[in-house]
């Protein structure tokens, strides 16, 4: 079994390579304009030389520290917003409708009111990643607390347990996958509103980079952040589903 | 109280603060303006035009991204879960392409492509492309296996057992994955607008932000807002139409 898995992943690098490949050989024959598409050898140097260096690093960890920052603040509201909400009945009878306009609400909508507000400053990016990725969060958790067996929150008042009680030892571990996956979804909406921010505000990172390599026209430096940018979703994709299944393994086990 | 006047109490509530105090304080800050002149702004905008035509352009560029992403990715979504092995050996690849953000080919769109609708359309393309892509093979996977043997039992061929056994068992989960993208669509039509492209609400937004006009900024979020709100309304109403109790599917991603 192990064997043949190999087979298959070897089979599926061999395709990836092939892509790779047809990408070199449409820059080499010049096919679409070297302006437009450098080779993947020319976005491979742009990349080492700019992690080398130290130029790309520099603008990578500046957007891992803008999405994460954000990212954390938004979750860390959602769940304490979202467990309020989630088990009062009062409450989401009258904030749960209004979330429901709220929520297709572009989050990127929101920039403009927040460089009015705040300028085009970090503050802002933080404020905005935070705003987008609170929906997510704040719905997952409140779902999350809402649909938790109710025969369990008997249980929890035939032991007299307090409140905060409940909610830590009955409700949070009950709705752990819900939050889990909202904030799993708020990672992703956190990279691309970095991106978004950086683009607008000008302030330091991969957003900013991409931009200014394609109004320069240095194609290669573009394609090499946008590389860094799918390894950087990819990484932070792969970390959180890890996280998930660790933190998530007693419910595999009680199965 | 009925629930429509417990949903609206607090937003009102909200908003008559808001005026109050925006009154009172005589702020003439440029980020915020009383709900009133908001919905003046909104009003007169609507009047004269220039806000529907804005809208008529964003949702050209959602609707005409969701078209052709939701085209190939429901393709690749059918083709990969019908046919397994490629599926396996593709696999590498889509992951690779998937994860980069959408946002980031908003400079590639713009140095190849140039400004216009055909930019806008190509990324809300590439965002729509993945949602149908993973949901539809989902779903084909996610086929009662019975109906297969069903199936092979009445010795269906494979033309025959496509289009008469897996699209009508996989079609409630690719309508709500379509409905899904086409959320996305709205949303990152938007944010190329307000990113890059001088077209549409997104730019509608950012222009009346620098011309230091609150109240129309406002308008717009409150119009996108709406507009977002109205699609999402629209389409699960269509969803339930089409499929009535079949639309009734769990939604997982």
């Amino acid at each position: 079994m192990n064997g043949r898995r190999f087979l298959w992943l070897t089979g599926g690098f061999l395709v990836a390579a092939g892509f790779v490949w047809f990408w070199q050989w449409i820059a080499d024959h010049r096919l679409i304009s070297p302006v437009f598409l450098p080779g993947p050898d020319r976005a491979w140097a742009a990349l080492v030389k700019g992690m080398v260096d130290g130029d790309l690093t520099e603008k990578l960890f500046a957007t891992i520290r803008r999405m994460i920052y954000g990212w954390l603040l938004a979750s860390l509201v959602g769940i304490a917003l979202g467990a309020a909400i989630g088990t009062s009945k009062v409450l989401r009878e009258y904030l749960a409708p209004m979330f429901e306009f709220l929520r297709p609400l572009p989050a990127s909508a929101i920039i403009p009111v927040a460089i009015a507000l705040l300028g085009l400053s970090d503050p802002m990016a933080l404020a905005v990643i935070a705003f987008g990725s609170l929906w997510p969060v704040l719905l997952a958790t409140i779902h999350g607390f809402s649909a938790v067996e109710p025969r369990l929150y008997e249980v929890g008042r035939a032991l007299r347990l307090s409140r905060p009680a409940v909610i830590f030892k009955i409700a949070l571990p009950s709705a752990s996958p819900d939050i889990l996956a909202g904030m799993r979804l708020g990672l992703t909406v956190a990279l691309i509103l970095s991106v978004v921010c950086e683009m607008l505000a000008g302030r330091d990172g991969l957003g900013n980079w991409i931009l200014l390599s394609a109004r320069a026209f240095r194609a290669p430096d573009l394609y090499a952040g946008v590389i860094l940018l799918g390894v950087l979703g990819y990484v932070s994709s792969v970390a959180i589903a890890a996280v998930e299944h660790r933190l998530l393994i007693w419910r595999d086990r009680a199965r | 109280m009925s629930r429509a006047a417990k949903a609206l109490a607090i937003p009102a509530a909200l908003l008559v603060a808001a005026e109050i105090a925006i009154r009172l304080s005589g702020t003439t800050s440029l980020a915020v303006a009383p709900p009133s002149s908001v919905v003046m702004a909104l009003l007169a905008a609507l009047g004269d035009g220039t806000m529907l035509a804005a809208t008529r352009d964003t949702l050209a560029c959602a609707f005409g991204g969701l078209i052709v992403g939701g085209a190939i990715g429901l393709v690749l979504g059918l083709l990969f879960g019908l046919v397994r092995p490629l599926d396996r050996l593709m696999e590498l690849t889509v992951e690779a392409i998937r994860p980069i953000p959408s946002v980031a080919l908003i400079p590639i769109g713009m140095l190849s492509l140039g400004f216009g609708y055909g930019f806008e359309i190509a990324i809300v393309a590439f965002a729509c492309v993945w949602t149908m892509l993973i949901m539809t093979r989902a779903a084909i996977a996610g086929i009662e296996p019975r109906l297969l043997e069903v199936s092979r039992a009445l010795r269906l061929s494979t033309h025959q057992r496509i289009f008469k056994i897996v699209i009508p068992a996989a079609l409630p989960r690719i309508i709500v994955a379509l409905r899904l993208a086409a959320g996305f669509a709205l949303v990152v039509a938007v944010t190329v607008e307000i990113a890059a492209n001088p077209q549409g609400l997104g730019y509608g937004i950012l222009i009346a932000q620098q011309s230091l006009s609150p109240q129309l900024m406002l308008a717009y979020l409150l119009w996108i807002g709406l507009v977002g709100y109205g699609l999402n309304v629209l389409l699960s109403l269509a969803q339930q139409r089409l499929l009535g109790r079949a639309a009734m599917v769990e939604v997982r991603q």
